[in-house]
Protein backbone atom coordinates (compact mmCIF):
# COMPACT_ATOMS: atom_id res chain seq x y z
CA UNK A 1 0.00 0.00 0.00
CA UNK A 2 2.96 2.47 0.79
CA UNK A 3 5.03 1.80 -2.67
CA UNK A 4 2.31 3.13 -4.89
CA UNK A 5 1.93 6.47 -2.51
CA UNK A 6 4.61 9.00 -3.37
CA UNK A 7 5.74 11.80 -2.01
CA UNK A 8 2.68 13.42 -0.89
CA UNK A 9 1.95 16.06 1.98
CA UNK A 10 1.04 13.30 4.53
CA UNK A 11 4.09 11.04 3.92
CA UNK A 12 6.73 11.44 6.81
CA UNK A 13 10.27 12.22 5.69
CA UNK A 14 11.70 8.63 6.84
CA UNK A 15 9.88 5.73 6.33
CA UNK A 16 11.06 2.38 6.90
CA UNK A 17 8.90 -0.49 6.29
CA UNK A 18 9.58 -4.09 7.11
CA UNK A 19 13.27 -3.96 7.20
CA UNK A 20 14.96 -7.07 7.39
CA UNK A 21 18.45 -7.51 8.11
CA UNK A 22 20.70 -11.43 8.88
CA UNK A 23 24.17 -12.21 9.11
CA UNK A 24 24.86 -15.37 8.30
CA UNK A 25 22.24 -17.34 10.63
CA UNK A 26 21.84 -14.43 12.94
CA UNK A 27 18.48 -12.76 12.54
CA UNK A 28 19.23 -9.01 13.41
CA UNK A 29 15.97 -7.05 12.14
CA UNK A 30 13.30 -8.88 12.26
CA UNK A 31 10.90 -6.48 10.48
CA UNK A 32 11.11 -2.78 11.78
CA UNK A 33 8.50 -0.25 10.66
CA UNK A 34 9.36 3.62 11.33
CA UNK A 35 8.18 6.99 10.38
CA UNK A 36 10.18 9.91 11.26
CA UNK A 37 8.45 13.32 10.31
CA UNK A 38 10.82 16.35 9.31
CA UNK A 39 12.18 18.41 12.30
CA UNK A 40 11.64 15.28 14.48
CA UNK A 41 14.14 14.06 16.84
CA UNK A 42 14.31 9.92 17.67
CA UNK A 43 16.39 8.33 19.40
CA UNK A 44 16.99 4.63 19.89
CA UNK A 45 18.24 2.46 22.51
CA UNK A 46 18.36 -0.83 23.89
CA UNK A 47 20.82 -3.54 25.02
CA UNK A 48 23.59 -4.22 22.37
CA UNK A 49 22.96 -6.97 19.78
CA UNK A 50 19.18 -5.61 19.70
CA UNK A 51 19.58 -4.41 16.22
CA UNK A 52 20.02 -0.59 17.27
CA UNK A 53 23.42 -0.20 14.88
CA UNK A 54 22.36 -2.03 12.15
CA UNK A 55 19.07 -0.11 11.42
CA UNK A 56 21.13 3.06 11.50
CA UNK A 57 23.66 1.30 9.02
CA UNK A 58 21.02 0.28 6.81
CA UNK A 59 19.32 3.27 6.07
CA UNK A 60 21.96 4.67 4.32
CA UNK A 61 23.11 1.17 2.78
CA UNK A 62 26.50 0.78 4.99
CA UNK A 63 24.62 -2.56 5.04
CA UNK A 64 22.20 -3.82 2.44
CA UNK A 65 18.53 -4.83 4.09
CA UNK A 66 17.64 -8.62 3.07
CA UNK A 67 13.88 -7.33 3.43
CA UNK A 68 12.06 -4.36 3.59
CA UNK A 69 12.37 -0.44 1.89
CA UNK A 70 13.40 2.47 3.16
CA UNK A 71 11.74 5.78 1.65
CA UNK A 72 13.50 9.19 2.02
CA UNK A 73 11.68 12.07 0.99
CA UNK A 74 9.13 9.72 -1.49
CA UNK A 75 12.32 8.42 -2.80
CA UNK A 76 13.39 4.44 -2.34
CA UNK A 77 17.04 4.00 -1.22
CA UNK A 78 18.97 1.55 -2.74
CA UNK A 79 16.78 0.73 -5.88
CA UNK A 80 13.27 0.78 -6.78
CA UNK A 81 10.30 -1.07 -7.37
CA UNK A 82 9.56 -1.98 -10.81
CA UNK A 83 5.93 -1.60 -10.20
CA UNK A 84 3.85 -0.76 -6.97
CA UNK A 85 4.43 -4.27 -4.88
CA UNK A 86 6.90 -4.86 -7.61
CA UNK A 87 10.37 -6.71 -8.08
CA UNK A 88 13.09 -4.62 -6.23
CA UNK A 89 15.71 -3.51 -8.99
CA UNK A 90 18.77 -2.12 -7.26
CA UNK A 91 20.24 0.90 -7.62
CA UNK A 92 24.46 1.14 -9.33
CA UNK A 93 26.67 2.04 -7.26
CA UNK A 94 26.72 5.68 -8.50
CA UNK A 95 23.06 6.37 -8.01
CA UNK A 96 23.07 5.00 -4.50
CA UNK A 97 26.16 7.00 -3.66
CA UNK A 98 24.23 10.25 -4.72
CA UNK A 99 21.60 9.26 -2.20
CA UNK A 100 23.86 8.26 0.49
CA UNK A 101 24.87 12.30 1.17
CA UNK A 102 21.24 13.14 2.18
CA UNK A 103 22.14 11.11 5.23
CA UNK A 104 24.49 12.74 8.05
CA UNK A 105 26.12 9.53 8.96
CA UNK A 106 27.97 9.97 12.85
CA UNK A 107 30.30 7.32 14.05
CA UNK A 108 31.02 5.89 17.03
CA UNK A 109 34.46 5.87 16.29
CA UNK A 110 34.69 9.23 14.70
CA UNK A 111 36.10 7.69 11.32
CA UNK A 112 38.30 10.93 10.98
CA UNK A 113 40.43 11.30 7.70
CA UNK A 114 43.83 11.07 9.62
CA UNK A 115 45.57 12.95 6.43
CA UNK A 116 43.63 15.66 6.38
CA UNK A 117 43.29 18.48 8.55
CA UNK A 118 40.03 19.43 9.78
CA UNK A 119 38.56 21.58 7.64
CA UNK A 120 39.98 19.58 4.88
CA UNK A 121 37.86 16.78 6.31
CA UNK A 122 34.93 18.99 6.42
CA UNK A 123 35.26 20.39 2.91
CA UNK A 124 36.10 17.43 1.30
CA UNK A 125 32.59 15.67 0.47
CA UNK A 126 30.98 19.51 -0.65
CA UNK A 127 33.99 19.71 -3.27
CA UNK A 128 34.47 16.13 -4.70
CA UNK A 129 30.56 15.35 -4.24
CA UNK A 130 28.52 18.28 -4.30
CA UNK A 131 31.00 20.30 -6.70
CA UNK A 132 31.47 23.65 -4.82
CA UNK A 133 34.45 25.46 -6.16
CA UNK A 134 37.61 24.40 -3.56
CA UNK A 135 37.25 28.09 -1.85
CA UNK A 136 33.58 27.61 -1.42
CA UNK A 137 33.79 24.40 0.09
CA UNK A 138 36.69 25.30 2.41
CA UNK A 139 34.33 28.94 3.18
CA UNK A 140 31.47 25.89 3.79
CA UNK A 141 33.98 23.67 5.98
CA UNK A 142 35.07 27.11 8.56
CA UNK A 143 31.39 28.16 8.62
CA UNK A 144 30.29 24.54 9.94
CA UNK A 145 33.30 23.92 12.25
CA UNK A 146 32.44 27.43 13.87
CA UNK A 147 29.45 26.02 14.19
CA UNK A 148 30.72 23.47 16.31
CA UNK A 149 33.02 25.62 18.35
CA UNK A 150 36.43 24.47 17.03
CA UNK A 151 37.06 27.90 15.08
CA UNK A 152 40.39 27.84 16.64
CA UNK A 153 41.41 24.20 15.37
CA UNK A 154 40.74 24.03 11.60
CA UNK A 155 43.95 23.24 10.68
CA UNK A 156 44.53 20.60 13.21
CA UNK A 157 44.49 17.22 12.15
CA UNK A 158 42.44 14.32 13.95
CA UNK A 159 45.50 13.28 16.17
CA UNK A 160 45.97 16.73 17.47
CA UNK A 161 42.30 16.71 18.26
CA UNK A 162 40.68 15.03 21.32
CA UNK A 163 37.67 12.68 21.23
CA UNK A 164 35.19 15.26 21.65
CA UNK A 165 36.39 17.52 18.91
CA UNK A 166 37.35 14.61 16.51
CA UNK A 167 33.26 13.86 17.06
CA UNK A 168 32.53 17.56 16.48
CA UNK A 169 34.63 17.36 13.19
CA UNK A 170 32.71 14.26 12.18
CA UNK A 171 29.54 16.36 12.43
CA UNK A 172 30.81 19.12 10.84
CA UNK A 173 31.53 16.98 8.23
CA UNK A 174 28.58 15.50 7.86
CA UNK A 175 26.39 18.60 8.24
CA UNK A 176 28.67 20.08 5.28
CA UNK A 177 26.94 17.66 3.20
CA UNK A 178 23.51 19.37 3.70
CA UNK A 179 21.94 16.20 4.31
CA UNK A 180 17.51 15.92 5.02
CA UNK A 181 18.42 13.76 8.08
CA UNK A 182 21.32 12.67 10.52
CA UNK A 183 21.99 9.73 11.99
CA UNK A 184 24.25 9.19 14.96
CA UNK A 185 25.67 5.85 16.10
CA UNK A 186 26.65 6.02 19.45
CA UNK A 187 28.01 9.22 19.07
CA UNK A 188 29.57 10.10 22.83
CA UNK A 189 30.31 5.99 23.37
CA UNK A 190 33.95 5.97 22.46
CA UNK A 191 34.82 9.06 24.51
CA UNK A 192 36.13 10.11 27.80
CA UNK A 193 33.43 11.39 30.02
CA UNK A 194 34.52 14.13 30.38
CA UNK A 195 34.14 15.29 26.55
CA UNK A 196 30.96 13.40 26.34
CA UNK A 197 28.77 17.00 27.01
CA UNK A 198 30.30 19.02 24.25
CA UNK A 199 29.14 16.70 21.94
CA UNK A 200 25.59 16.36 23.10
CA UNK A 201 25.56 19.83 23.29
CA UNK A 202 26.20 20.09 19.44
CA UNK A 203 23.70 17.80 18.85
CA UNK A 204 21.27 19.40 21.23
CA UNK A 205 21.71 22.36 19.50
CA UNK A 206 21.38 20.57 16.63
CA UNK A 207 17.73 19.35 17.05
CA UNK A 208 16.72 22.56 18.39
CA UNK A 209 17.57 24.44 15.37
CA UNK A 210 14.93 21.76 13.15
CA UNK A 211 17.17 19.22 11.67
CA UNK A 212 16.00 15.68 11.68
CA UNK A 213 17.42 13.02 13.45
CA UNK A 214 17.82 9.57 14.43
CA UNK A 215 20.33 8.78 17.46
CA UNK A 216 21.13 5.66 18.93
CA UNK A 217 23.04 6.09 22.14
CA UNK A 218 22.73 5.09 25.73
CA UNK A 219 23.07 8.45 26.92
CA UNK A 220 19.39 8.26 28.43
CA UNK A 221 19.28 11.83 29.74
CA UNK A 222 19.93 13.35 26.09
CA UNK A 223 17.36 11.03 25.38
CA UNK A 224 14.59 12.50 28.33
CA UNK A 225 15.77 16.17 27.42
CA UNK A 226 16.11 15.78 23.33
CA UNK A 227 14.31 12.83 22.00
CA UNK A 228 10.24 13.91 20.64
CA UNK A 229 10.32 9.99 20.51
CA UNK A 230 11.96 7.39 22.17
CA UNK A 231 12.01 4.15 20.44
CA UNK A 232 13.16 0.63 22.05
CA UNK A 233 14.47 -2.23 20.36
CA UNK A 234 14.99 -5.85 21.85
CA UNK A 235 15.82 -9.04 19.67
CA UNK A 236 15.59 -7.11 16.46
CA UNK A 237 12.20 -5.57 16.60
CA UNK A 238 10.56 -2.48 18.34
CA UNK A 239 9.68 -3.76 21.86
CA UNK A 240 7.96 -0.37 22.59
CA UNK A 241 8.19 3.63 21.62
CA UNK A 242 6.68 6.47 22.29
CA UNK A 243 7.49 10.19 23.70
CA UNK A 244 10.25 10.07 26.40
CA UNK A 245 7.90 10.88 29.45
CA UNK A 246 5.96 8.35 28.51
CA UNK A 247 8.51 5.48 27.64
CA UNK A 248 11.00 6.46 31.11
CA UNK A 249 7.88 7.48 32.85
CA UNK A 250 5.66 4.27 32.76
CA UNK A 251 7.01 1.81 30.12
CA UNK A 252 4.50 -0.51 29.42
CA UNK A 253 6.37 -3.63 28.23
CA UNK A 254 8.01 -5.93 30.45
CA UNK A 255 11.69 -5.72 28.40
CA UNK A 256 11.54 -2.04 28.82
CA UNK A 257 11.38 -2.34 32.24
CA UNK A 258 14.10 -4.54 32.78
CA UNK A 259 16.40 -2.52 30.68
CA UNK A 260 15.44 0.79 31.62
CA UNK A 261 16.45 -1.02 35.87
CA UNK A 262 19.63 -2.35 34.06
CA UNK A 263 20.67 1.27 32.43
CA UNK A 264 19.86 2.72 35.52
CA UNK A 265 22.47 0.74 37.96
CA UNK A 266 25.45 2.68 35.78
CA UNK B 1 97.57 -14.60 -0.33
CA UNK B 2 98.63 -11.89 -2.29
CA UNK B 3 96.18 -9.42 -4.00
CA UNK B 4 96.43 -8.18 -6.91
CA UNK B 5 96.14 -4.58 -6.40
CA UNK B 6 97.04 -3.56 -10.38
CA UNK B 7 94.17 -5.89 -11.35
CA UNK B 8 91.83 -4.18 -9.17
CA UNK B 9 92.84 -0.58 -9.85
CA UNK B 10 92.23 -1.91 -13.89
CA UNK B 11 89.18 -3.58 -13.19
CA UNK B 12 87.45 -0.54 -11.10
CA UNK B 13 86.72 1.82 -13.82
CA UNK B 14 85.62 -1.47 -16.38
CA UNK B 15 82.93 -2.23 -13.44
CA UNK B 16 81.98 1.12 -12.90
CA UNK B 17 80.65 0.35 -16.84
CA UNK B 18 78.53 -2.31 -15.32
CA UNK B 19 77.33 -0.48 -12.50
CA UNK B 20 75.73 1.88 -14.83
CA UNK B 21 74.25 -0.62 -16.94
CA UNK B 22 73.00 -2.69 -13.28
CA UNK B 23 71.47 1.32 -12.60
CA UNK B 24 69.74 1.55 -16.03
CA UNK B 25 68.38 -1.61 -15.93
CA UNK B 26 67.12 -1.41 -12.55
CA UNK B 27 65.75 2.23 -12.45
CA UNK B 28 63.27 1.11 -15.85
CA UNK B 29 62.72 -2.47 -14.13
CA UNK B 30 61.65 -0.22 -10.97
CA UNK B 31 59.47 2.45 -12.83
CA UNK B 32 57.71 -0.30 -15.36
CA UNK B 33 57.31 -2.41 -13.01
CA UNK B 34 56.33 0.33 -9.90
CA UNK B 35 53.57 0.69 -12.86
CA UNK B 36 52.38 -2.07 -13.95
CA UNK B 37 52.49 -3.36 -9.98
CA UNK B 38 50.11 -0.60 -8.98
CA UNK B 39 47.58 -0.99 -11.86
CA UNK B 40 47.70 -4.87 -11.15
CA UNK B 41 47.23 -4.21 -6.99
CA UNK B 42 44.53 -1.79 -7.95
CA UNK B 43 42.69 -4.27 -10.01
CA UNK B 44 42.79 -6.82 -7.60
CA UNK B 45 40.94 -4.17 -5.25
CA UNK B 46 38.15 -3.54 -8.00
CA UNK B 47 34.69 -4.76 -7.71
CA UNK B 48 35.40 -7.37 -11.15
CA UNK B 49 35.97 -10.68 -9.85
CA UNK B 50 37.28 -11.07 -13.15
CA UNK B 51 40.14 -8.92 -12.64
CA UNK B 52 41.11 -10.15 -9.17
CA UNK B 53 41.33 -13.59 -10.70
CA UNK B 54 43.76 -12.73 -13.65
CA UNK B 55 45.82 -10.33 -10.68
CA UNK B 56 46.11 -13.29 -8.29
CA UNK B 57 46.81 -16.20 -10.84
CA UNK B 58 50.18 -13.76 -12.36
CA UNK B 59 50.84 -13.21 -9.12
CA UNK B 60 50.79 -16.65 -8.34
CA UNK B 61 52.72 -17.60 -11.25
CA UNK B 62 55.52 -15.14 -10.79
CA UNK B 63 55.48 -16.35 -7.09
CA UNK B 64 55.80 -19.80 -7.56
CA UNK B 65 58.19 -19.50 -10.01
CA UNK B 66 62.42 -18.71 -10.20
CA UNK B 67 63.20 -15.52 -11.31
CA UNK B 68 66.03 -17.39 -13.67
CA UNK B 69 63.35 -19.59 -15.48
CA UNK B 70 61.25 -16.34 -15.85
CA UNK B 71 63.92 -14.64 -17.60
CA UNK B 72 64.83 -18.03 -19.57
CA UNK B 73 61.40 -17.69 -20.54
CA UNK B 74 61.14 -14.06 -21.71
CA UNK B 75 64.68 -14.26 -23.36
CA UNK B 76 64.09 -18.01 -25.53
CA UNK B 77 60.73 -18.66 -25.31
CA UNK B 78 59.33 -14.96 -26.66
CA UNK B 79 60.96 -14.77 -29.86
CA UNK B 80 59.27 -18.31 -30.75
CA UNK B 81 56.05 -16.55 -30.35
CA UNK B 82 57.91 -13.37 -33.26
CA UNK B 83 58.57 -11.38 -30.06
CA UNK B 84 62.09 -10.68 -30.32
CA UNK B 85 64.12 -8.12 -27.91
CA UNK B 86 67.79 -7.75 -27.53
CA UNK B 87 69.50 -9.15 -23.97
CA UNK B 88 68.65 -5.82 -22.49
CA UNK B 89 65.49 -4.86 -23.21
CA UNK B 90 64.29 -9.05 -22.29
CA UNK B 91 66.29 -8.39 -19.01
CA UNK B 92 63.90 -5.39 -18.48
CA UNK B 93 61.02 -6.47 -19.44
CA UNK B 94 61.90 -10.02 -17.07
CA UNK B 95 62.43 -7.83 -13.70
CA UNK B 96 59.42 -5.77 -14.58
CA UNK B 97 57.12 -7.96 -14.75
CA UNK B 98 58.70 -10.30 -11.74
CA UNK B 99 58.47 -6.75 -9.55
CA UNK B 100 55.19 -6.11 -10.53
CA UNK B 101 53.86 -8.94 -8.69
CA UNK B 102 55.38 -8.26 -5.42
CA UNK B 103 54.53 -4.66 -6.14
CA UNK B 104 50.66 -5.41 -6.45
CA UNK B 105 51.06 -7.39 -3.44
CA UNK B 106 52.04 -4.38 -1.54
CA UNK B 107 49.53 -2.02 -2.82
CA UNK B 108 46.92 -4.45 -2.22
CA UNK B 109 48.29 -4.96 1.02
CA UNK B 110 48.79 -1.89 1.52
CA UNK B 111 45.30 -0.18 0.87
CA UNK B 112 43.44 -3.55 1.91
CA UNK B 113 45.20 -2.46 5.95
CA UNK B 114 43.50 0.64 5.98
CA UNK B 115 40.74 0.65 8.67
CA UNK B 116 37.45 -0.17 7.13
CA UNK B 117 35.56 3.34 9.31
CA UNK B 118 37.57 5.40 6.37
CA UNK B 119 35.74 3.59 3.49
CA UNK B 120 31.99 3.68 5.29
CA UNK B 121 33.08 7.25 6.40
CA UNK B 122 33.60 8.23 2.72
CA UNK B 123 30.64 6.29 1.27
CA UNK B 124 28.30 8.38 4.07
CA UNK B 125 29.29 11.59 2.42
CA UNK B 126 28.35 10.09 -0.58
CA UNK B 127 32.03 9.25 -2.67
CA UNK B 128 32.20 6.92 -4.93
CA UNK B 129 34.45 4.11 -5.26
CA UNK B 130 37.11 5.74 -7.60
CA UNK B 131 36.84 8.91 -5.52
CA UNK B 132 37.35 7.11 -2.04
CA UNK B 133 40.38 5.40 -3.88
CA UNK B 134 42.27 8.61 -4.90
CA UNK B 135 40.93 10.80 -2.04
CA UNK B 136 40.87 8.80 0.76
CA UNK B 137 42.90 5.27 0.83
CA UNK B 138 45.87 6.05 -1.59
CA UNK B 139 47.17 9.03 0.42
CA UNK B 140 46.87 7.19 3.69
CA UNK B 141 48.54 4.11 1.95
CA UNK B 142 51.56 5.64 0.26
CA UNK B 143 53.28 5.94 3.69
CA UNK B 144 53.11 2.54 5.02
CA UNK B 145 53.85 1.47 1.34
CA UNK B 146 57.15 2.98 0.98
CA UNK B 147 59.49 0.49 3.05
CA UNK B 148 57.96 -2.74 1.38
CA UNK B 149 58.54 -1.15 -1.91
CA UNK B 150 62.10 -0.20 -0.76
CA UNK B 151 62.71 -4.13 -0.29
CA UNK B 152 61.45 -5.11 -3.45
CA UNK B 153 63.43 -2.33 -5.48
CA UNK B 154 66.63 -3.48 -3.34
CA UNK B 155 65.70 -7.42 -4.37
CA UNK B 156 65.22 -5.96 -7.76
CA UNK B 157 68.54 -4.12 -8.22
CA UNK B 158 70.31 -7.80 -6.93
CA UNK B 159 68.31 -9.85 -8.72
CA UNK B 160 69.59 -7.69 -12.00
CA UNK B 161 72.86 -10.22 -11.15
CA UNK B 162 70.98 -12.82 -12.68
CA UNK B 163 70.81 -10.90 -15.97
CA UNK B 164 74.38 -12.36 -16.70
CA UNK B 165 73.27 -15.59 -17.77
CA UNK B 166 71.20 -13.88 -20.68
CA UNK B 167 74.47 -11.51 -21.64
CA UNK B 168 73.70 -8.65 -20.05
CA UNK B 169 76.87 -6.62 -19.72
CA UNK B 170 75.75 -5.35 -16.23
CA UNK B 171 77.63 -5.16 -13.64
CA UNK B 172 77.83 -9.59 -12.99
CA UNK B 173 78.80 -9.63 -16.41
CA UNK B 174 81.50 -7.11 -16.28
CA UNK B 175 83.30 -8.56 -13.78
CA UNK B 176 83.10 -12.28 -15.11
CA UNK B 177 84.29 -10.95 -18.12
CA UNK B 178 87.32 -9.43 -16.33
CA UNK B 179 87.82 -13.23 -14.68
CA UNK B 180 87.66 -15.18 -17.39
CA UNK B 181 90.61 -13.13 -18.70
CA UNK B 182 92.43 -12.68 -15.64
CA UNK B 183 91.75 -15.25 -13.55
CA UNK B 184 91.56 -13.07 -10.52
CA UNK B 185 87.69 -14.56 -9.08
CA UNK B 186 88.83 -13.12 -5.26
CA UNK B 187 89.45 -9.21 -6.11
CA UNK B 188 86.81 -9.10 -8.74
CA UNK B 189 83.89 -10.77 -6.48
CA UNK B 190 85.22 -8.86 -3.74
CA UNK B 191 84.97 -5.30 -5.44
CA UNK B 192 81.57 -6.77 -7.10
CA UNK B 193 80.05 -7.16 -3.89
CA UNK B 194 81.74 -3.92 -2.84
CA UNK B 195 79.48 -1.99 -5.66
CA UNK B 196 76.69 -3.85 -5.16
CA UNK B 197 77.17 -2.89 -1.10
CA UNK B 198 77.18 0.50 -1.96
CA UNK B 199 74.07 1.04 -4.47
CA UNK B 200 72.14 -0.52 -2.28
CA UNK B 201 73.27 1.63 0.70
CA UNK B 202 72.70 4.68 -1.49
CA UNK B 203 68.62 3.55 -2.51
CA UNK B 204 68.25 2.38 1.68
CA UNK B 205 69.09 5.89 2.14
CA UNK B 206 67.17 7.64 -0.45
CA UNK B 207 64.23 5.68 1.12
CA UNK B 208 64.38 6.65 4.00
CA UNK B 209 64.80 10.30 3.04
CA UNK B 210 61.91 9.89 1.04
CA UNK B 211 59.64 8.38 4.05
CA UNK B 212 60.80 11.16 6.00
CA UNK B 213 59.88 13.59 3.47
CA UNK B 214 56.19 11.95 3.44
CA UNK B 215 53.71 14.09 5.26
CA UNK B 216 52.91 12.73 8.73
CA UNK B 217 50.00 12.48 10.94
Amino acid sequence: MVSAEKASSAFPLLRIEALEKGFGDQHVLRGIDIDVGAGETVVVIGASGSGKTTLLRCLNHLETPDAGAIWLDGETIGGAFTAPRGAWRPASQGALADQRRHFGFVFQRFNLFPHLTARDNVAIGPEKVRGLAKAEARALAERELTRVQLADHMDKRPVQLSGGQQQRVAIARALAMEPRMMLFDEPTSALDPELVQEVLDVMRALSASGMTMMVVTHEMSFAREVADRVIFMAGGVIAEEGPPEALFGSPQEDATRKFLRHIARF
Amino acid sequence: MTIDWAIVGKAAPLLLEGAVVTLQVSALSAIIGLFLGAVSGLASLSQSALLRWVVAAYVDFIRGTPLLIQIFLVFFALPVIGIRLDEFWAGVLALSLNAAAFVAEVVRGGVGAIEKGQTEAARSIGMKNGQILVYILLPQAYRQMVPPLTNEIISLVKNSSLLSVISVYELTRAGQAIISIHFVPFEIYTLLAVYYYVLLKALSWLSREVERRLPQW
